[in-house]
């Protein structure tokens, strides 16, 4: 009898879990297939051209961004892992700042010494979208470090490097042939993480005047009632799908290295 | 040193510090091309450190370390051609058995039918022809470090270098495998480092042994040596098993002591002077019992003794007997048979021994290394 109302009790807090997850997009779904006649805030928002360049501008810098901050994060952690192991929490700490210090604040500090000499930044197309890509760095360090730091755990990468060593490696040899393929899965799911972010992001390029699709989607929101509703599910379904591409990716790799290949 | 007795391996005044503290102390060896030698201690000796020197994963604070008369002190262990085998295999997760073996030769930048063909053979050496493309999650423990030892045999290295490659294994897998080590050593005639702390281990595989404790050489020597004439205490103590008895000197020069109330004598002159307090060492297995074992020829030192226990380990049996006044414990061992008339406790019986059986030591020193040795067998 107790278990079986633990059990009603579980349904119950799944129920409400699932609820309070799709009753928003529910709503959203629901509102954006009143506009007239059917799906036309869908069709109107492929058929207009901005939301196509903002989406496929967003994409581009997030792919920039992932590469930057995977340029960045994964040889830091890397050797903090190997060689300075007693500065992690001062560099978790550091990647934890994005949380703390308001995009808005990173932004106006961006400009303010981008915008001039030495290096004026913010004076080109090119130089803003820098800083944008920039910025997304920034604001990407606590997910990629984390994931990329979780994914150094489960590896003994002191060991693998020493063996890698011993056979004559160089550390851009390790770095990429051993470290890299292992940490495929952590940083995928980095990566993913930072895409997401940098579809939805206003702050930041609105400040920089950049044509992105969170400015796309705050504008759009300004004058049209239901293309809104509409764009969100979009950009919803397209980071879905892009965590079911990492699970995905990432089955084979898993499994590899969590039934013994390192230890 | 000349090059006359020069070394292939050479490690001289090897020196490493943590901080404060000194791991390796004053370091020197000197192995023979195709040697294979064993650093044998208890966890902290300094043995680890020492391989690690050699490989170039730490770099020592003094002496020097030369392979083939080329120093590589200060090279970084990927410009030192030495090969590495690691307690936890360190196979690469993300590639086949043969990716793995052929690593270190497409670093090298060697042809693909050269690395192809050099694969296949290492996999022919290890018994592994068919594990080929199978990745390390789809091996045993044994496997993954038979391809750990081709790996690391791949790139021809100057020398091999293993740290406890066995000790992540079972026990029966652990003596198959170190069979197959030592064939493969011999077939190839690389000079060959290994670090245990199982004594068994160094003592069956080795060349030469180096006992190593708090980061000094107790000795260096053939495993006959190292087990049969022990050079310190600490050795004596470690390697093998040991009864450790109070004993006093009653004539240095005739090499008469007192035990437990009786006199023994022990197989040469002593170096005290009458009355001194000393410990007299005697393997268990050295020692006879009366009506089991032979008597020996010499039958010098016979004590009367009660027997306390008795213990079947396998192919030995292992008889615990009280001695002397003070009923100080004797472990006396001897090979088990079916047809053994075991006595049983309580049982009244003479042990006996021969002098050169006994090895007489400071009293301090085998104090002190007894500790060591309780510590040592619990870590076994």
């Amino acid at each position: 009898m107790k278990r079986r109302r633990g059990s009603i009790a579980w349904w119950l807090i799944f129920a409400v879990g699932v609820a309070y997850f799709f009753l928003p997009l529910f709503a959203t779904l629901d509102f954006s297939l009143k506009a007239r006649p059917a799906f036309a805030a869908y069709n109107n928002s492929f058929n207009d051209p901005k939301f196509l360049a903002s989406l496929i501008y967003s994409f581009v810098i997030g792919l920039l961004t992932i590469a930057a901050s995977m340029g960045l994060i994964i040889p830091t952690a890397y050797w903090v892992h190997l060689k300075l192991p007693r500065a992690r929490p001062i560099i978790e700490f550091v990647t934890l700042l994005p949380f703390v210090i308001p995009p808005v604040v990173l932004v106006f500090g961006l400009i303010r010494v981008y915008s001039r000499a030495p290096l004026p930044l913010t004076h080109t197309d090119l130089g803003s979208s820098a800083l944008l890509v920039f910025g997304y760095v920034v604001l990407s360090l606590p997910y990629m470090y984390r994931a990329v730091d979780a994914g150094l755990r489960s590896i003994d990468i002191r060991t693998l490097t020493e063996a890698a060593q011993s056979m004559g490696a160089g550390w851009a040899t390790i770095l990429w042939r051993i470290i890299l393929p292992n940490l495929r899965v952590a940083v995928l799911s980095g990566a993913f993480l930072t895409l997401a972010i940098v579809l939805g992001e206003f702050t930041i390029a609105s400040f920089l005047a950049r044509p992105a699709f969170g400015p796309y989607l705050s504008l759009l929101a300004g004058y049209k009632a239901y293309e809104p509703a509409a764009v969100s599910l979009i950009s919803f379904g397209l980071t879905w799908l892009a965590m079911i591409v990492i699970a995905l990716i990432g089955r084979d790799t898993r499994n590899r290295i969590e039934m013994g290949g390192a230890h | 040193m000349t090059d006359a007795d020069r070394g292939f391996l050479d490690l001289s005044h090897v020196q490493k510090r943590f901080g404060g503290f000194t791991a390796v102390h004053d370091f020197d060896l000197s192995a023979h091309r195709g040697e294979f030698v064993s650093f044998l201690g208890p966890s902290g000796c300094g043995k680890t450190t020492t391989l690690r020197m050699i490989a170039g994963f730490e770099y020592p604070d003094g002496g020097s370390i030369k392979v083939d008369g080329k120093e590589i002190t200060g090279l970084p262990p990927n410009k030192r051609n030495v090969g590495m085998v690691f307690q936890s295999y360190a196979l690469f997760p993300n590639m086949t058995v043969a990716s793995n073996v052929g690593f270190g030769m497409r670093v090298k930048g060697r042809p693909k039918a050269t690395i192809d063909k050099r694969v296949g053979e290492l996999l022919e050496l290890i018994n592994m022809p068919d594990k080929a493309s199978s990745y390390p999650f789809q091996l045993s423990g044994g496997q993954q470090q038979r391809v750990a030892l081709a790996r690391a045999l791949a790139i021809e290295p100057q020398v091999l270098l293993l740290d406890e490659p066995l000790s992540a294994l079972d026990a029966k897998i652990r003596v198959a495998l170190r069979k197959e080590i030592r064939d493969i050593q011999r077939q190839l005639g690389i000079t060959t480092v290994y670090v245990t702390h199982d004594q068994e281990e160094a003592l069956e595989l080795s060349d030469r042994v180096v006992v190593m404790s708090q980061g000094r050489i107790e000795q260096v020597g053939t495993p006959f040596e190292i087990y049969n004439f022990p050079a310190t205490a600490f050795v004596a103590s470690f390697v093998g098993t040991l009864n450790a008895l109070p004993a006093r000197i009653v004539e240095p020069a005739s090499g008469r002591i007192e035990f437990g109330g009786r006199e023994v004598r022990a197989g040469s002159t002593l170096s005290g002077r009458p009355g001194d307090e000393v410990m007299v060492a005697i393997r268990p297995e050295m020692i006879s019992l009366a009506g089991i074992d032979p008597e020996p020829s010499d039958a010098t030192n016979r004590l009367p003794a009660t027997i306390e226990d008795v213990a079947f380990l396998g192919s030995v049996v292992r008889f615990k007997v009280s001695v002397g006044s003070d009923a100080t414990i004797i472990n006396v061992d001897t090979f088990n048979n079916p047809n053994l008339a075991v006595p049983s406790a309580g049982s009244s019986v003479w042990i006996t021994f021969p002098p050169e059986a006994c090895l007489v030591l400071a009293r301090d020193a085998v104090a002190v290394d007894t500790d060591v040795l309780a510590a040592a067998e619990a870590m076994l």
